[in-house]
Formats: structure tokens, sequence, C-alpha cells
């Protein structure tokens, strides 16, 4: 196991969270997903740790969004295939 | 820009997938996107290490706070009007001549948000989040602070159940400062626990 790279270790105050406006748009469907539905945190904080367990090395926010597909399939928000069919919403980066 | 314009037919499978989730959410009415960039900006501007600062310098200057936030973390955290979600169940660890703390989330990426904002891009790797329990010396001597033998190095696993903050040993030599300058020496990565002041 190697440390990520040196640009990615902490050595300073910086708050660069997000590699790309696709991370930040996960995040705030995840979280605003779980308050609109009145869930506890857990419900898609379990699915996160059991996506990282099935592939660790996956990059972060690809388990994010596997987690966050599985809540919506699993809570009957949409079908597979409504998401294939679906186009993705036009927006504009954050 | 339009010469910019990232086209759905450019994004990655997963990218497309979420961004098909999101689509599909607010066709249904479940979500609207404003809500959704409200939630980011909200973290990205209104959370972050500074508001965590402010705890741990208020901390080293009110001894009856001090004690309030090592008894009750989250109580005397929402007490200075840092709660809301990801701010529950915290709990701080003060370090000591004798007793260095670092914090990690072994299973994902479980982070007092209110307080440090969202977590940093290492935090979530593979790598953190196994060597911080392996060999925490060692890794913290790799991240550039190093903890003599001596000191005992006691590592947290955050959970839902519990969300760590460090407090950190107010450097010497600020006697003088005020509660503002004081919170302003406070970084983020102290009260992770991968630095020391």
């Amino acid at each position: 196991m190697t440390l990520p790279d040196d640009d990615s270790l902490p050595r300073d105050n910086g708050n660069l969270v997000f590699d790309a406006p696709w991370h930040a748009r996960a995040l705030g469907i995840a979280v605003a997903l779980v308050d609109k539905l009145g869930l506890p945190w857990d419900a898609f904080r379990q699915r996160l740790m059991d996506e990282i367990a099935a592939d660790p090395q996956r990059p972060y926010y690809d388990s994010w969004g596997k987690a966050l597909e599985s809540m919506v399939l699993d809570l009957d928000l949409a079908t597979p295939a409504a998401l294939d069919a679906a186009t993705p919403t036009e927006r504009a980066p954050l | 820009m339009a010469a910019d314009h990232h086209h759905p037919a450019d994004l990655a499978p997963i990218e497309a997938r979420v961004a098909a989730i999101e689509s599909v959410l607010v066709e249904k009415g479940i979500l609207d996107t404003d809500a959704v960039d409200a939630i980011v900006t909200h973290l990205e501007e209104n959370l972050g290490p500074m508001n965590g600062a402010q705890v741990v310098a208020r901390a080293w200057t009110d001894p009856a706070f001090k004690e309030h936030l090592l008894d009750d973390a989250t109580a005397a955290i929402d007490s200075l009007g840092f709660g809301g979600p990801q701010g529950e169940h915290m709990v701080v660890v003060e370090n000591t001549p004798e007793v260095h703390n670092i914090v990690v989330c072994t299973l994902c990426s479980c982070y007092p948000w209110p307080t440090l904002g969202l977590p940093p891009k290492w935090y979530k790797e593979p790598a953190y989040r196994a060597r911080a329990v392996r060999e925490p010396r060692k890794l913290l001597a790799e991240m550039g602070t190093l903890v003599s033998d001596d000191v005992e190095i006691r590592v947290w696993d955050s959970s839902s159940e519990a969300r760590y903050l460090v407090l950190p040993m107010r450097p010497d030599g600020t006697d003088e400062m005020s509660i503002g300058e004081l919170a302003a020496m406070v970084t983020r990565d102290s009260m992770i626990g991968v630095q020391r002041l």
C-alpha cells in the first residue's frame, strides 16, 4: 500500500475537497435526498461503507455514486431502466 | 464558456450515472437542483476548519468551556453555533505532553462537517485509512509530524456514533494573544491530529 501522491498529503489548511464538479453534486444529492426522506445519515453511510469495502481501491466518489444508485433503486425512487433512459441534467459547474 | 461546454456524451460512466440519478429525482419532484446546489454551497462556504479553530481557541482561553467540551462536545460546540448534519455525537480528545491523538475513519469518511468542513482527499484514501491504525507514528512522520517515542499515540476511529476532533496543545509563547489570533493559528490538520502546532 502506498501513500497518495505528495501533493495530497496534508501540509496546510487548504480546503480543496472536490476534484471534479460532479463530486460536489454527488455529495449534494445524497445529503439532500437523505434530508428530504427524513432518513438517518446512516442509511447512506452504510451503503458507502459497503461499496468501499467491495472495491477498496476504487476512487472514492465512484463508490459514492454506486452507493447513491443502490439507495435510489432500493427505495424504489427509480428503476435501472429509468436511469438508463434519463438524459443527464445539463448543469453549469457549481 | 461555450468552448468548454460539457456535453453529457463526454461524461465518464459514473458521472453520467450520478447525473441521471439527479435528473430522475428532479423529474419526479423528489429533489430540486437548487436544493442540491444550496447544500454544496453551504458546505463549501459556511462550514470549515475556521469553525473548529474557534472551538479550540475558546477551549484554550476558557477553562469552563474546555471542561464542557471534553465532557459533552456536541453540546459545547453547538453552544457556539456550529451544529447541524454530521455534527452530532462529537467527541473531543485532548493532546497533552504525554498523549498525541489522531483521527481516522477506517470504513468510509466520517468527519465533523460543521467544525472541519468536508474531509480532505487524503482522509478518504485507503492508504491513510489503513496506515493511521497500523503504523500511525510512521505515517505521521511521513506527513512531517514527528512524535517522539515517549509520547503515546492514540488512534480514534470516527463513525456516525462518534466523530472525533483533536484539541491540540496551545503553543508556547501565546499567552498575550487574543482569541482571534489564537484561532488563526489552529489548522485543520492539527484538529485531525496529523499536525502539531
